[in-house]
């Protein structure tokens, strides 16, 4: 179970510190997909940041459990530990790390926090090349530094094979239909939706609703300044397609 | 990678911040304290050398002590007191020099596990199906200790010896190429340790052979104030090939320690020299800089030969000071040379490496990799020159300069000079200064790698490229060591 209560955060920026998100609650149960839509500027890149623990946001109120546990104390390295993972807008580049390096010493290192022994070169590449095959991924890329030169297509990708390998309870995804066509959008929900799991829970934060349309949501809300105006069914998400979010903000406002 | 989180671990393991620094207490024969024409007859006489190179050292010593330190480097430091050390230590169960491992005082052997070069099990090694041996000689403070595989070598017609044990055995050709590629009047360095050498190592590889394994030195500075002043001879006869490492640490001590050492390489035709360095001599404190090794190192080798070809590969970690600028001069038509460096300063360290390229014959070849990271606050300067002669008709040469910035306190320079007098000649030069980016630490941290991890997989992917060109069994050991000096470059 996840829950998000009464959340507020603060982006320090050159002029001191934003306050961007001003009281936000979310609960998702195991099992569950939502989804946080809401305009540009309306605070869900920052509540991404803000539940991956990224430097530079700094919560001042409320609270983020996963499973009873706070994890607002906790590092970004000891969340990712304790199984949240973000599938991030803009994967980042990492110039002489390939990828098998990388995965390799991303799964040791969250094996290690939890006390669980090293897997070893060859469990590594054979669990790899299994997860790879799932989701279409040619070996070739893991010789790949990580994210340098990929597709859009790629990266996304890319994002879901890290996503299934390190097996997180909680996964949150930070605007994943950006810069996918429909086609490479396709093939990324389609890994998505082989991950959804009656023990795993899925925050997805997109600005439109074509990716909903391929990765079906239990429950919709609607993020303006930094609040949730609005939760319904998958059916909020078209009508919000339908009218644009000008007319809901309105409307609660 | 396992080798990271080895690190880490590694790290956290240590007591103290340099895994290199502790110190074995063994008796040593010294020479009495201070530097003047006598100490240079002492350590001539201890080596019971012949007058021809006596003669030459104190030739050397006459104009040392003429000559002005080079002041062009971008480096502080206080004036040294070349008086105020010892210019000659030896463990003294040493003797003569050991003929075999067996008479090797165990304390000794022990130090050099401790380092990780087990100097007995490399040779147990040896009869290990699959697995490449290495043959090591080791120095300590001023002399060689024990050189593994020479049985084996000699069946090949290798040499692979202490340079003391050179002169006395191969004088003619020590006498021949000593001194032949560094003028004992080059620089006050250089020029010092053509004075007071007290040992280093000898290799020559004779026509047609491949050297059946790698070759290395492994310097270890023990003694207090004592100053480490190695030789290191290597020459490849016509169509031969060889791969040296060298690799060096010392306890930690809040004096000064000077090291001033000289290499030379002589390539001839069709032949190949890879040297590989990986220096991790004591920086100094962390905090405050106090102590360290100042590596005033004079490394260059000569492309001798047609179709000769001479690569560095150096990873540069430790020192408090570093003024290393290891050459090729590309006299063979169709000579090649390489230079591909990693330099890592952090703390309080200055580093001022790079290289020098000399294309004199035609169709020269050089190739220049050069990646500066510093963190704290240090100084990292690449400082390289290429230079090509009027006779070098078609010379070419590429050079890539990158720095790595992690924190704001620390600085990169570059300094390429270019230097071209045939019109025929192709150079090319890139330079890039980057930081570690917010972007990659926090995507690293979020798939659970911890910051200091986070660093080293950052950092030896940024300098993978001069990586890739070390050895394997070296490979492994300087990726930890960018860990392990990196380690309190953040938060």
């Amino acid at each position: 179970m996840i829950e998000i209560k009464n959340l507020k955060a603060n982006v320090n920026t050159d002029e001191g510190p934003k306050e961007i998100l001003k009281g936000l609650s979310v609960s998702i149960k195991p099992g569950e997909v939502h989804a946080i839509m809401g305009p540009n500027g309306s605070g869900k890149s920052t509540l991404s940041y803000v539940l991956a623990g990224r430097e530079d946001y700094e919560v001042t109120d409320g609270s983020v459990t996963m499973d009873g546990a706070n994890m607002l104390e906790l590092e970004p390295e000891e969340r990712a530990a304790a199984g949240m993972f973000l599938a991030f807008q803009y994967p980042v580049e990492i110039p002489g790390v390939n990828m098998s390096m990388f995965l390799k010493t991303s799964i040791n290192a969250i094996r290690k926090q939890r006390g669980e022994p090293e897997m070893d070169a060859l469990s590594l590449l054979k669990l790899l090349k299994t997860k790879c095959k799932q989701l279409g991924i040619s070996d070739e890329m893991m010789k790949r530094a990580v994210n340098v030169g990929f597709s859009g297509g790629e990266k996304k990708r890319n994002e879901v094979l890290q996503m299934a390998l390190l097996e997180p309870k909680f996964c949150v995804l930070d605007e994943t239909d950006s810069g996918l066509d429909i086609d490479a959008l396709k093939i990324v929900a389609d890994g998505v939706n082989a991950l959804r799991d009656p023990n795993r829970s899925f925050l997805i934060i997109t600005h439109y609703q074509r990716l909903l349309d391929y990765i079906k949501p239990d429950v919709v809300h609607v993020l303006a300044d930094g609040r949730i105006i609005k939760t319904g069914g998958p059916e909020l998400a078209l009508e919000l397609e339908k009218h644009g979010y000008g007319d809901i903000i309105d409307a609660v406002a | 990678m396992g080798a990271t989180e080895e690190t880490i671990a590694t790290v956290k393991d240590m007591a103290g911040k340099y895994s290199a620094g502790f110190v074995t207490d063994i008796e040593s024969d010294k020479a009495p304290k201070g530097l003047n024409e006598d100490i240079v007859r002492f350590i001539s006489e201890k080596k019971k050398e012949p007058e021809w190179l006596l003669e030459r050292r104190l030739k050397a010593f006459a104009h040392w002590q003429r000559m002005k330190e080079p002041k062009w480097a971008k480096l502080e430091f206080p004036e040294l007191d070349y008086q105020d050390a010892y210019y000659y230590s030896a463990p003294k169960s040493a003797g003569d020099g050991p003929k075999s491992l067996d008479e090797v005082d165990p304390k000794l052997l022990e130090t050099y596990k401790k380092l990780g070069i087990p100097l007995r099990e490399q040779e147990i090694l040896a009869g290990v199906k699959g697995r490449t041996p290495v043959a090591v000689d080791a120095v300590f403070d001023s002399v060689s200790v024990a050189t593994t595989f020479k049985d084996e070598l000699k069946r090949h017609g290798v040499i692979f010896c202490s340079i003391s044990e050179a002169v006395r055995e191969h004088p003619e050709l020590v006498k021949k190429y000593l001194s032949s590629v560094v003028p004992y009047s080059d620089n006050k360095h250089a020029c010092l340790n053509t004075a007071v050498f007290t040992d280093g190592s000898f290799v020559y590889i004779p026509p047609g052979v491949r050297c059946p394994m790698e070759l290395s030195t492994y310097f270890r500075i023990n003694e207090l104030n004592t100053g480490q002043f190695e030789r290191t001879l290597i020459i490849a006869d016509k169509g031969s090939y060889v791969s040296y490492l060298e690799g060096c640490t010392a306890p930690m001590r809040d004096e000064r320690q000077l090291h001033a050492a000289v290499v030379e390489l002589i390539a001839h035709d069709d032949a190949e020299i890879k040297y590989s360095t990986v220096q991790n001599w004591y920086p100094g404190d962390i905090d405050t800089g106090a102590g360290g090794i100042y590596n005033f190192v004079t490394k260059r080798g000569l492309c001798e030969g047609r179709n000769s070809k001479i690569a560095w590969t150096q990873v540069e970690t430790g020192s408090a000071i570093t003024w290393k600028y290891p050459s090729c001069i590309l006299k063979g038509d169709n000579s090649s040379g390489e230079f591909y460096s990693v330099a890592i300063t952090n703390g309080r360290q200055q580093a001022d490496t790079g290289t020098k390229m000399i294309h004199l014959g035609k169709n020269t070849r050089s190739r220049i990799i050069s990646k500066g990271i510093s963190a704290g606050r240090s100084n990292n300067t690449y400082r390289g020159i290429v230079k090509i002669m009027p006779g070098a008709e078609g010379a070419r040469n590429f050079t890539a300069c990158d720095s790595l910035l992690i924190g704001d306190q620390c600085g990169a320079h570059t300094v390429p000079y270019i230097e071209s007098r045939n019109k025929s000649a192709k150079l090319e030069h890139e330079a890039t200064t980057s930081k570690i980016s917010e972007d990659q630490l926090f995507y690293c941290l979020q798939r659970g790698i911890g910051e200091e991890e986070a660093i080293a997989l950052i950092v030896n992917g940024f300098a993978r490229e001069v990586m890739q060109h070390l050895p394997m069994e070296f490979a492994v050991e300087a990726q930890k060591l960018v860990g392990i000096s990196l380690e309190g470059s953040v938060g």
